[in-house]
């Protein structure tokens, strides 16, 4: 297949249409992926190319979709199963971290459990607290269960394929904010590996370390950063964040002396934290000033679209936070 | 299929009650992982007669009380009573434990220390014996307990809509944990909620397991044929919730009037009054299983405990790093020199 201009949300369609096709264990189920063709539309068509057995529309019953892919996962099948919005992972929470996430250590290595757990999360369509979220951390603080965030389209496709290959459970979150950016894919080209970090841009003064849609406003910042101020900036986008690839990190730490985290999940105790205090460990001697988190606000998301936007780092905010490093 | 005649439903009952009887040993001789020990013991109709009429390849899922649904499907007691004690010999290499056991081999999809936790994996597993065409069932049991918990409705409704290959299987002991079923739900009649989702629904009297395997029989041979199903099995459980509770919820009255119904001494009793089998052949059949039993226990008292190093093993699956060891992450860190 040759290179073409898609968007995030065909990218994520095709990787699923590609894999069920290759492997008819393969199978979609969530509330509306069916008829509906998906709340955001990524699973579009795909019940008119696979039929109402492999793309399943379910009850509105968030528990029960994960836990019947747990189950299947267990008997032979490839479940994808879609959760609308990150913000009910509540609703099976049970089933995700106190099931799919222990029952290969519970059970001694006997079986695994390899589902995919598709959602999308994060800001910037104004729909309020209870579906703008940023829930990363939830999953991350969960050993047994893989976590992965696309940032870009190239990574939609990839990734997907790529968690599809997976023996244990990944949680695949999109952030709804993407899902109309455009950019070239080629399906056939060798991505980056399964838990590899790739840097998107290379500077000697500070680094920033990020994921998902954050990565865009970080590449933004950069650039403002190295024409107006001339600071130049690495940009790290971790791509999965269980496994997460500090290797990538380490050395380019070591060689800037700067570093800055940026998610847009709730600073406390949130993935920022995580990697700050990573970084701060492991790259303590080689630090010129204390590591930097610039996370979402301890609030709610709200609907306001000013005050949303405020609510979660912004390209500005990179941007000024990173020259008062060097102040 | 098993041989479902009165002896052996019998024996396989025995076996039960042996095997959670030597449980009960092993946890008094502080040989027992753990402080979480669940017996069915006065459950093991419910046990016996629905394994009776599950086969090769079926998959199932219990709950804290599922010892005996294991042991009735083939389970071997030793790696049984060895996952209890912790031990490496055991199914689960000693991270299980009582409470989430499993074997793939058997089709045991895990045990569940969440009230209603296992409950949905049949629906997965419905999904896959209907995909792949195996003609095999799933059965969830549970106990009343769970009949409060959502995810049990969130399944039963997926399971009667997609006509899924699936039994639910209510074990009433009356309890969840120390709260009575009459205080939890105000209509008791478990099986009229299952009806309402449109499954084949049923409850039958424990005390005799022939009526229980009957019904199973009927229940599991619809399923097959994509009539999902719900049963639930009325008992008593003869001790507390968990190993150290006396019970103080329930008074000597009832308790004496509740063990009064022991499906396996019902059992033995037609054994004899119908000629089937004497007294001292049930006695010589008592005498081996208590013997086999007292075995699993020498066994699992016998075995190694697991390695250290296991514990960060399975987290994720093999060909997967394993997760950094505390200290040695903090050694390495602290032993770096400073620029």
């Amino acid at each position: 297949m040759a290179v073409q201009q898609t968007t995030y949300r065909d990218a994520l369609r095709l990787a699923l249409s590609e894999a069920m096709t290759k492997d008819e264990n393969v199978i979609v189920m969530g509330e509306e992926v069916g008829r509906y063709g998906g709340a955001y539309g990524v699973t579009k068509d795909l019940i008119k190319e696979f039929g109402p057995e492999r793309v399943i529309d379910t009850p509105i019953s968030e528990a029960a979709i994960v836990g019947a892919a747990v189950g299947a996962a267990m008997t032979g099948l490839r479940p994808v199963a879609e959760l609308m919005y990150v913000d009910f992972i509540g609703m099976t929470m049970d089933q995700l971290a106190n099931q799919a996430a222990k029952i290969r250590y519970m059970f001694g290595g006997q079986i695994g459990v390899p589902m995919v757990l598709r959602t999308q999360g994060g800001t910037g369509r104004s729909a309020g607290a209870q579906h703008s979220q940023s829930l990363e951390g939830y999953i991350m603080h969960t050993p047994g269960l893989r976590l992965a965030m696309p940032a870009t389209v190239e990574d939609a496709y990839h990734l997907l394929r790529q968690s599809l290959q997976q023996p244990d459970p990944v949680v695949f979150i999109e952030h709804k904010g993407l899902y109309t950016m455009k950019g070239a894919l080629d399906p056939d080209a060798a991505p980056a590996g399964w838990g590899e970090a790739t840097v998107l841009r290379e500077g000697d003064d500070l680094v920033i370390v990020t994921y998902s849609r954050q990565v865009h406003h970080a590449l933004e910042a950069a650039e403002t950063l190295a024409g107006a101020h001339g600071i130049n900036v690495t940009v790290v986008d971790l791509r999965t964040l269980n496994p997460l690839d500090f290797d990538t990190i380490r050395p380019l730490v070591e060689a800037a002396g700067r570093a800055m985290v940026v998610s847009e999940g709730v600073m406390t105790c949130g993935v920022a934290a995580e990697l700050s205090a990573r970084i701060t460990e492991e790259c303590f001697d080689f630090l010129e000033e204390p590591v930097v988190r610039v996370a979402g606000e301890d609030i709610p998301i709200s609907v306001s679209p000013l005050l949303e936007q405020n609510s979660v780092p912004t390209p500005e905010l990179i941007v000024d936070i990173a020259r008062k490093m060097f102040a | 299929m098993k041989n479902t005649t009165l002896p052996q439903l019998y024996e396989d009952m025995r076996r039960v009650r042996t095997f959670e009887e030597r449980v009960g040993e092993l946890f008094v001789r502080g040989k027992s992982a753990g402080s979480m020990l669940h017996l069915s013991i006065g459950e093991e109709s419910a046990a016996v007669g629905v394994c009776a009429h599950m086969r090769d390849g079926d998959t199932f899922t219990t709950h804290h009380r599922g010892h005996g649904i294991f042991l009735a499907r083939g389970a071997d007691p030793d790696r049984m009573m060895a996952e209890i004690a912790g031990k490496e010999s055991g199914y689960c290499h000693g991270k299980g434990g009582s409470m989430h056991i499993a074997d793939m081999g058997l089709g045991h999809l895990g045990a569940n220390a969440i009230v209603g936790g296992g409950i949905p994996s049949v629906v997965g597993a419905g999904l896959s014996a209907r995909h792949k065409k195996s003609g095999a069932i799933s059965v969830a049991f549970f106990g009343d307990g769970a009949t409060g918990q959502g995810i049990l409705y969130e399944s039963m409704n997926m399971a009667a809509l997609w006509k899924l290959p699936v039994i639910f299987v209510c074990i009433n002991n009356q309890y969840g944990m120390g709260t009575r079923i009459d205080q939890a739900t105000a209509n008791p009649n478990l099986h009229e909620r299952a009806a309402a989702f449109g499954l084949a629904a049923r409850t039958v009297d424990g005390l005799d397991v022939e009526d229980v395997a009957d019904a199973a029989a009927d229940l599991i041979a619809g399923a097959r044929e994509g009539r999902p199903a719900f049963l639930s099995i009325d008992c008593y459980r003869f001790f507390g919730h968990a190993r150290k509770d006396k019970s103080p919820y329930r008074d000597e009255a009832e308790e004496a009037e509740g063990r009064k119904k022991d499906p396996v001494l019902r059992a033995r009793d037609k054994l004899i009054s119908d000629g089937l089998m004497s007294e001292a052949e049930l006695d010589a059949l008592d005498t081996r299983v208590a013997s086999e039993m007292d075995g699993s226990i020498d066994f699992a008292v016998a075995g190694n405990e697991p390695q250290m190093q296991s514990m960060f093993r399975d987290v994720y699956a093999p060909s997967q790093p394993e997760p950094e060891p505390v200290r040695t992450r903090l050694d390495r860190i602290l032993a770096q020199e400073p620029r």
